[in-house]
């Protein structure tokens, strides 16, 4: 981030324009609680050395080279380095997405190709070019389903990450769409209750595969019975598992979103990550953002364009499907680079390896005394398990051991203070995974 | 008895059923028509509201019915052929029926002639 510095006279300028009297002033006039802040570890007006000095002092109080069980939604993967060699050529290396086909060819095969990855990851029929991250993919997904439905009301299950549902009360607050939430015990989605809050007014229902708990559900039945009703079925997913799991094409899903980053995006707190968004045929032409197709030039030669883009901003204005102005194109970059490094085979290896770790890892954990599984049912590479404690409070612990050992669940569940969600890649191995064991076994009996 | 819009719908009326489409103008200048999104039968259509929307190489535009009723026949032939619309906008090229049409509804339209007049002067 570059330094910028405003002048005192800057700052005047800024302020007889909006026509406040000094800062202290901007601040009452916003109507902003309590008085104008101090920065406390912050200095103010040092030089960009000094800045950066003490930026660097307090980043190192961060704990960094933990060994991660952390997922939530957000994995550990591997990522093979010929990746950020394709994705750091200056040709592809902006955030912007040059549009015109006439300039732009390679960005627009690259991008043809991406959605052609993630349609056969998803199973389903068209994808877009990418959004910003899961959480702004499952909102579009949202108002996507109100569209096609001309309804307002929306069901969605608490074992859809709580990240997510926090996002969409806040978007919802200030627009016409009613969220009913289903609770859910133990590791499954509660699909009778779900069903249950399905009636003929309800535009869609949101799902997550496999589910924040982990736990892998087969929703083809749900989706048929929910179609009866005239409601749309979206699932937010995880791309790795889809590698080896019923894609949710298979069981009937009008609108697939998920989370991009497992696909060769490091994980970084605050992204830049990957919104990945796939729809059948029946939603296609309500699509957010932008979506690009292969055609043929006047001497027959296969090219690339934007299509069916006819209901989006840059053509309808106001009256357009979304705001979605620009795609994610880099990160979908990397995620198209991942995916054809790694193969097909590379990436049912990979969530074979996530799966199988996972088991290990789950009897490992049981076997400490005082440590119990949560839940029975089938799961892809996540899982739940309960001590007798707080499970904040082993987290803490096993950070100073070198672990971070899951995403304590009391952070977003009130009953589930206990609970612990552990989450195994293929990197993760035998090694680390005993040390996990002997030092929660120390953590607690020690 | 068959009445325009300014917004370049037209609409013909025979007993509480009414035949609705969009102009041989508005065609033109929406160009070549890629799909037509149809309404679904058994829906509310109410006047002044939006029907349904009809997309072209140039931008999907909104059709908004002329009168209220309720939906009882779409032209299922766009499914497969939008391009109908362009070839025979006023005749084989029709969108949907709508019954329980009152047909007072109808008296504010332009006839014919005034249409045609109100799109010369555009």
């Amino acid at each position: 981030m570059p330094y910028i510095a405003n002048t005192e006279n800057d700052a005047r300028e800024m302020l007889d324009v909006i026509g406040c009297r000094d800062f202290d002033d901007l601040w009452t006039k916003a109507e902003v609680k309590g008085p104008y802040p101090q920065f406390k570890y912050m200095p103010r007006a040092r030089s960009e050395f000094e800045v950066m000095k003490q930026a660097k002092k307090l980043a190192s109080k961060n704990k960094i080279d933990l060994v991660n069980f952390v997922g939530a939604g957000y994995y550990d993967h591997v990522i093979p380095s010929a990746v950020s060699e394709v994705t750091a050529r200056s040709e592809f290396y902006t955030a912007y997405t040059p549009y015109q086909p006439e300039a732009s060819q390679g960005t627009l095969q690259a991008i043809y190709e991406y959605q052609t990855a993630i349609c056969r990851l998803t199973g389903m029929a068209v994808s877009n070019a990418s959004l910003y991250d899961g959480g702004t993919a499952i909102f579009e997904a949202m108002m996507l389903g109100c569209r096609v439905t001309k309804k307002r009301r929306v069901v969605i299950s608490e074992a859809v990450s709580p990240i997510f549902r926090k996002m969409l009360h806040c978007y919802c607050r200030n627009l016409n769409v009613e969220l009913v939430e289903v609770p859910c015990a133990g590791v499954e989605s509660s699909i009778v209750s779900l069903l249950d809050a399905v009636n003929d007014k309800t535009a869609c229902v949101i799902v997550q595969y496999p589910n924040f708990f982990g736990t892998v559900e087969d929703w083809t039945l749900f989706i048929e019975a929910i179609h009866k009703r005239g409601a749309v079925a979206i699932c937010s997913t995880y791309p790795v598992s889809l590698a080896i799991l019923k894609t949710p094409g298979e069981m009937g899903f009008d609108i697939v979103t998920a989370e991009g980053q497992s696909l060769g995006i490091p994980l970084s707190f605050g992204g830049p990550y990957l919104g990945v968004m796939a729809v059948n045929e029946k939603c296609m032409r309500k699509i957010p953002g932008r979506v690009c197709g292969q055609t043929v030039d006047k001497e027959g030669k296969i090219g690339y364009v934007l299509t069916l883009q006819a209901r989006e901003q840059h053509i309808r204005r106001e009256e357009a499907m979304s705001n979605i102005c620009s795609n994610e194109s880099l990160c979908a970059l990397t995620a198209l680079a991942y995916l054809t490094f790694v193969g097909k085979e590379g990436l049912k290896h990979v969530a074979n390896l996530c799966s199988a770790k996972a088991v290990y890892l789950r009897n490992l954990l049981t076997d400490i005394k005082g440590v119990e599984a949560v839940g029975n049912s089938p799961f892809f590479n996540e899982f739940i398990i309960k001590f007798p404690c707080d499970a904040g409070a082993i987290v803490q612990k096993l950070i100073n051991k070198g672990y971070v050992s899951g995403f304590p669940l009391g952070r977003y569940y009130e009953t589930r203070r206990n609970q612990l969600l552990v989450s195994v890649t293929e990197k993760r191995t035998k090694e680390e995974m005993k040390g996990l064991a002997n030092a929660m076994e120390a953590v607690l009996w020690n | 008895m068959k009445k325009f819009t300014k917004e370049h719908e037209w609409i013909s009326l025979e007993g509480d059923v009414a035949t609705i489409g969009i102009t041989d103008h508005a065609s033109h200048e929406l160009g070549d028509i890629t799909f037509v999104e149809l309404p679904n039968i058994g829906d509310q259509a109410s006047s002044g509201e939006v029907l349904t929307v009809v997309e072209s190489v140039k931008a999907a535009s909104d059709v908004f019915s002329p009168v209220s009723g309720t939906i009882c026949e779409i032209n299922q032939e766009l499914e497969n052929n939008p391009a109908l619309v362009n070839e025979s906008p006023e005749e084989e090229g029709w969108i949907c029926k709508v019954k329980d049409v009152d047909s007072s509804e109808l008296d504010d339209l332009m006839e014919e002639s005034e249409y045609r007049a109100y799109v010369e002067a555009l």
